[in-house]
């Protein structure tokens, strides 16, 4: 099912960030929301996520319990393992080769059983991209989530999302072009 | 060669700190034998050498082994059922507002009113026996009960969205967020109530008297005036206090380590 949101409204005081906003995603593709800072897209990635209420207005479609996200601040567990985060959020039971071949894929295999807290800025990003690969989600919401990567593990990583996720409906918040690229992604423009 | 470097740095780290220590501590001991040989009086201030004297004949007596595991049993009960309660209290004061209200005022009370008071109350109910069990529950309740109670107060809010929006089980939750935000808050309590339910289970056994406890032991070191036994059962406490508290606090590490590494 598609996600549609109709007229929808978002204001924090007395600063509207969505007035009357429509648009819709489409099921089973891949696209890239862009637009210039402060322009309301972390907002709308937490209202699909259902972290914040609208103000007025709808969001349909949205499957509730079959969602996956990569945060803008990771929101990893930093005393578990790599592989204890994924496997904390896995919705079905994955065992070790599938766990280790994902970290595998993304350059990790060396230290997916280490804890996140002693891993850099770079490969806590990716530990959260693969966490919300593996959940076993219908819709994954990502936002910024090449952020602090170098221009080849970005690739790589978004050779493997793009993978990973076909045929699934993927929202990306991203500033820079190249990701839509990467990800083959359709684009919305927030203005 | 790198391992060896490491290796040897860290045995000259672990040295130069456990040193140190073991430096302050001979001071001190130097102190009290310096000051014992001014007195000049044993029933004044024991000297060190009496009383590892009196504890060297102490320790090989079947005796002195019964008290100890009389006095541990009962105070290391006290403590695990305050732990155990405390983290339930602590759970259902979070989940239900009313709860916590109603918590504060006991938990207020209970810590502010002098051990000495609920040891002579609590004589009038419960038998002496027992009571080092209940004093020294009595007492880490309060602290387990707030440690914690923050401690889950403090759990990462975005944790736990993050949990809600990949729907997250009760369980996991519990094992993998909980348990690991709460563990610093729940070290401190075990800490903090380690020392305290000594202190207290022993104040208990003193006043109380039950025979073939280490507070008998001590009270009748007081009633003949013997100093160096008075001593040597003090040191017997800090040492058995200290080992249970650096056991059960590896032991508490080593569970949320298994748990965190799964």
């Amino acid at each position: 099912m598609d996600i549609r949101i109709k007229e929808l409204s978002k204001s924090y005081g007395e600063l509207y960030v969505f007035n009357r906003f429509s648009c819709c995603f489409p099921e089973g593709k891949t696209t890239c929301v862009m637009g210039e800072s402060g322009i309301g897209k972390t907002t709308l990635i937490h209202l699909l996520l259902g972290l914040e209420k609208p103000d007025a207005g709808e969001i349909a479609g949205v499957p509730h319990g079959k969602m996956a996200a990569v945060f803008q601040e990771n929101r990893l567990c930093e005393n578990l393992s790599a592989a204890a985060n994924v496997r904390l959020t896995a919705r079905r039971k994955l065992d070790e080769s599938a766990i280790q071949e994902a970290f595998r894929e993304v350059n990790l295999k060396e230290v997916y059983q280490r804890p996140v807290r002693e891993l850099s800025g770079g490969m806590k990003r990716r530990v959260a991209i693969v966490r919300a690969l593996l959940a076993d989600a219908d819709c994954v919401v990502m936002d910024e989530p090449f952020k602090g990567l170098d221009e080849e593990t970005r690739k790589l990583t978004a050779e493997y999302v793009r993978r990973c996720l076909e045929g699934k409906t993927l929202i990306v918040v991203t500033h820079d072009a190249k990701d839509a690229g990467l990800l083959g992604a359709d684009i919305l423009n927030l203005n | 060669m790198m391992r060896s470097i490491t290796n040897d740095k860290r045995r000259e780290s672990w040295m130069k700190k456990y040193g140190i220590q073991v430096l302050a501590a001979a001071f001190w001991i130097a102190v009290w034998q310096l000051a014992s040989m001014w007195l000049g009086q044993e029933i004044l201030l024991a000297s060190p050498v009496s009383v590892i004297k009196k504890l060297g004949e102490l320790i090989v007596t079947y005796d002195f082994w019964k008290s100890v595991g009389f006095s541990f049993g009962r105070i290391v009960l006290g403590f695990l059922l305050a732990l155990v309660t405390g983290c339930i209290q602590a759970v259902v004061a979070y989940r239900f507002s009313f709860a916590a209200v109603l918590f504060g005022p006991l938990i207020t009370v209970i810590k502010s009113t002098p051990v000495a008071s609920f040891i002579i109350l609590c004589l009038i109910w419960i038998p002496s026996r027992n009571l080092s069990v209940f004093i020294s529950f009595l007492m880490v309740l309060p602290v387990v009960y707030t440690n914690i109670l923050q401690g889950i107060r403090q759990t990462d809010r975005k944790l736990l969205e993050m949990a809600d929006i990949f729907g997250v089980g009760m369980g996991k939750r519990i094992c993998y967020i909980y348990i690991s935000q709460i563990l610093p808050y729940l070290l401190t309590a075990c800490t903090l109530g380690l020392g305290l339910c000594w202190k207290a289970g022993v104040a208990a056994e003193v006043i109380g008297v039950p025979s073939g406890s280490i507070g008998e032991k001590l009270y009748h070191a007081k009633v003949y005036l013997n100093t160096p036994d008075l001593f040597a059962w003090t040191i017997v406490i800090i040492v058995i206090s200290f080992l249970f508290e650096k056991c059960f606090l590896a032991g508490l590490r080593a569970i949320v380590g298994r748990i965190e590494k799964h």
